[in-house]
């Protein structure tokens, strides 16, 4: 039966194609805006770390001054080089790494290579196997060499493509800053999205393309970007920047269960008490443990425009589903004679509305297709965008299935009412008004 | 003219699907296309903010220092002599150092208290530093006061917190702080205990940055006198000769490289005009413009489609009756005008539903977007729009449907 119905729709789809193609486009504008922009929201929501982001805690402390104080305000979004440092020394976490961000001028030993400044983190060694980073060549730097102060470096693969030709470049040196840094290790491509561990960077920006020990940075005054707060009379002088009020490092760590997450939560407690009591805090205890999907969400790293064009474009697939309704009703409607006929020689109701909702489904199918066309060629157009997520937007697997039921579910939604309402038609009047 | 209005309601109510999809399309539109436009307006006066800068005339020479001895003083050298050496070139008229912009894009900012013991600023202002060239590098009017004095400036070193005592500050900051008027003589605090006392007031000089935060404190921003000597670079903005910008822009980093090779010149954004600038800093907002108008125009065209479909079925569904009056006397416009109306009944009850979604999608969009309130002239202009639009997208079908003639009525088919 099935293919007698896929005549007739095709039959009667041909018959009038101006309106045929109009349904088909509607759909299709309305799958294609709507799956570019669940697409980009998906990419730019999505999980930075999976399978270990369950494990990555955000630290938050408030060792401000009584000025201003308020009950219930929010602790402060980064921590002092103290307490950063005392808290990474305690070691009470799984792992644990402090961390800020810079830009270094590099001076390549090949001198065919301009100066010129790179991107950099400045960090501890528990960095690297806590955000599962991956190696190409060589390892890490180890917790002694953060003690040590040693002139280590680790290169992303682009920044070893770009020096080194690809090749492995562990043991060669980096001259950075007029100093001499070792290369102990290679990263694989890793661009974890967002850019979780420092959301003053920029949220979807590519990841550093080198990384140095935080001991050593400071030792040779490597530059410092980012955020950095300060209150009272605290100033953000980098010659002092150790010893300022200033809040200007990230500290994350990793707790492989929840008890051991409440159980940090208390010695960050104990710890602000403690401190207290030395008399460096003034403030009541304020800690928060937020998780690092948590921390994303509180930090509003999806842009407001992104979801806001998520919706609206949702808006406007509901439009046209309402529109190809319409259209489908009218198409249907108009072909009373003929369904009367049909029922009149016997077929029941259920084989029209069957038919029916063959034609609309092929009229739907169509529209997916072309949707999905549509949404290839709006993520292109995002692409081409000079935002730092464009390049991210790509459709996955999990999308393109999205579409897929989003585009036969649109069509049955458009064909359902409009078969039904047809499949009501009393064959003997039809009959006699003809 | 002699509208029945009650036999188009009864009719109506026999294609009861039909018409409520129209209805609720016609709404859903409207709600969509009022807010879309109440962005695009939002979004295009962004892109009308005047920077009071001379843009047609300035560049920014984005410098980084690279391998030079990093002391205040030697840097502060390096700089002396970039400085003389961009205002001596024959297609420029003057240069600055500056530590930001107006429209980079991110900034230095500080918040302003009039008391060192205030807790709660008064406001946020925009800083920048320069030296006694930058008024006349960006091209800026001074109101009030006078500029600053050569020995006023002062080098300042990486990141070091500095106040100078002397402050030239925007109209708009001066307003702000001294609403009762001349703001001249008197100071004020930037988050340390030095004061800093207003020497100048130039007209208008727009913020940084171009976010929400700097958009609630437009316009207020302050100059300081200072050579940002940072060890990692600095900015030169330059001013070029009217009408030599390009020979200006081609020269600056020849002779910058000719002063010292120390230094990193990005090719490719290292140098940038302000037509640049200002285009990059708006590039989301010209983006969300252009894609709401997109999808305004798309649903419009869609709405209208779906108007044409729809009457197109109707009078070929009835055209026997359309001929039995035709034949009992009915006129060629009074056909015309039955089938104007009942768009017009259609799109007033569409247009009046309309109205509460648009409302109501606004006001969800302020709760969860900060965005502002619809205007009512916003729903005004859709309801206009989608009224034309009915009436424009059912006068195609409605003409075809006065030309049934009146033999029409004796056809049985």
């Amino acid at each position: 039966m099935f293919g007698y119905y896929l005549d007739l729709a095709l039959h009667s789809l041909k018959r009038n194609r101006v309106l045929t193609a109009l349904m088909v486009m509607t759909l299709a504008l309305g799958i294609g805006a709507s799956m570019t922009t669940l697409t980009v929201l998906h990419v730019l929501s999505g999980d930075p770390l999976p399978g270990r982001s369950g494990q990555l805690y955000y630290p938050q402390l408030d060792p401000r001054d009584m000025d201003g104080y308020h009950p219930g305000d929010e602790p402060m979004a980064q921590v002092t080089w103290v307490d950063g440092m005392n808290l990474l020394h305690a070691a009470r976490a799984d792992r644990q790494a402090l961390m800020t961000g810079g830009a270094v001028p590099i001076q390549p030993a090949d001198s065919a290579i301009d100066p010129f400044y790179e991107d950099a983190r400045y960090t501890t060694a528990d960095f690297f196997p806590m955000f599962q980073v991956p190696f190409l060549y060589g390892h890490p730097w180890s917790g002694a060499d953060d003690e040590a102060h040693a002139r280590v470096v680790v290169l992303s693969r682009g920044m070893n493509d770009k020096l080194f030709g690809g090749k492995d470049s562990t043991g060669q040196t980096l001259r950075m800053n007029d100093a001499a840094f070792r290369v102990v290790g290679v990263l694989d491509s890793w661009r974890p999205s967002p850019h979780f561990y420092d959301v003053n960077m920029g949220n979807y920006s590519d990841s550093e393309g080198v990384f140095v020990p935080l001991s050593a940075s400071r030792d040779v005054r490597l530059s410092r970007n980012g955020s950095i707060d300060c209150w009272g009379k605290g100033g953000g002088d980098d010659d002092h920047i150790e010893t300022s009020p200033c809040v200007w490092l990230q500290y994350w760590v990793q707790l492989d269960t929840p008890a051991k997450a409440s159980a940090y939560k208390e010695y960050l407690t104990h710890y602000v008490q403690e401190q207290k009591a030395l008399g460096r805090f003034q403030r009541p205890p304020n800690v928060r443990l937020r998780g690092l999907t948590e921390w994303l969400d509180y930090n509003k790293v999806v842009p407001s425009d992104v979801r806001l064009q998520m919706w609206l474009a949702l808006g406007f697939l509901l439009v046209c589903l309402v529109n190809t309704m319409g259209l489908m009703l009218t198409k249907f409607l108009r072909r009373r004679g003929e369904l009367g006929v049909r029922r009149a020689l016997g077929a029941s109701r259920r084989a029209v509305f069957a038919q029916l909702l063959v034609e609309s489904g092929i009229v739907g199918v169509v529209g997916g297709a072309i949707g999905l066309l549509l949404a290839l060629l709006g993520l292109w157009i995002v692409r081409r965008q000079p935002s730092d997520y464009a390049e991210l937007a790509h459709l996955d697997a999990s999308m393109l299935l999205i579409t897929l039921v989003l585009a036969v579910c649109a069509s049955l939604a458009a064909g359902l009412l409009p078969s039904w309402r047809a499949c009501q038609i009393a064959p003997a009047l039809q009959l006699k008004s003809n | 003219m002699n509208l029945q209005i009650r036999p188009i309601l009864v009719a109506l109510r026999r294609h009861k699907a039909g018409t409520l999809l129209i209805v609720l399309q016609i709404a859903l539109t409207l709600a969509i296309v009022c807010n879309a436009l109440f962005i695009i307006q939002a979004r295009l006066a962004n892109l009308a903010v005047v920077s009071g800068v001379d843009e047609a005339n300035v560049f920014v020479v984005a410098n980084m220092w690279a391998g030079i001895d990093e002391s205040t003083p030697q840097v502060d050298a390096l700089v002396r002599a970039d400085l003389l050496a961009l205002r001596q070139l024959p297609a420029v008229l003057d240069a600055t150092p500056a530590s930001g912009y107006p429209l980079k894009g991110l900034g230095w900012d500080n918040f302003v208290t009039m008391t060192p013991e205030q807790t709660k600023p008064t406001t946020d202002t925009a800083v920048y530093t320069g030296d006694e060239h930058f008024i006349d590098t960006l091209g800026l009017k001074l109101v009030a006061g006078r500029n600053f004095h050569p020995d006023e400036v002062l080098p300042m070193g990486a990141q070091q917190a500095l106040t100078p005592p002397a402050v030239i500050v925007s109209k708009a900051l001066a307003d702000r702080l001294f609403p009762g008027g001349n703001a001249l003589g008197k100071s004020f605090y930037t988050m340390g205990t030095a004061p800093t006392t207003v020497v100048g007031i130039v007209d208008t000089l727009q913020r940084q940055g171009v976010d929400r935060w700097s958009r609630t404190h437009a316009g207020e921003s302050l100059i300081w006198p200072i050579r940002a000597d940072d060890p990692r670079g600095v900015y030169y903005v330059v001013r070029a000769k009217p009408g030599q910008l390009a020979d200006a822009m081609r020269e600056a980093p020849k002779a910058l490289y000719a002063q010292s090779r120390l230094r990193i010149i990005e090719p490719k954004d290292g140098i940038q005009d302000y037509a640049t600038i200002r285009h990059k800093v708006y590039d989301s907002d010209r983006g969300m413009a252009i894609l709401m108008g997109v999808i305004c125009v798309v649903l419009l065209a869609i709405t209208a489609a779906g108007i044409v479909g729809l009457t197109s079925f109707w009078v070929g569904q009835r055209r026997r009756q359309i001929g039995v009056r035709r034949a009992l006397g009915a006129r060629q416009r009074d056909i015309l005008a039955y089938f104007l109306t009942e768009n017009f009944l259609i799109s007033a009850a569409g247009v009046v539903l309309g109205i509460v979604l648009a409302v109501g999608f606004n006001l969800w969009t302020v709760t969860h977007f900060q965005l502002g309130r619809l205007s009512l002239d916003y729903v005004a202009i859709g309801v206009l729009v989608l009224l034309v639009l009915g009436q424009g997208a059912v006068l195609a079908p409605a003409l075809r449907a006065s030309r049934v003639p009146p033999v029409e009525a004796t056809r049985s088919v």
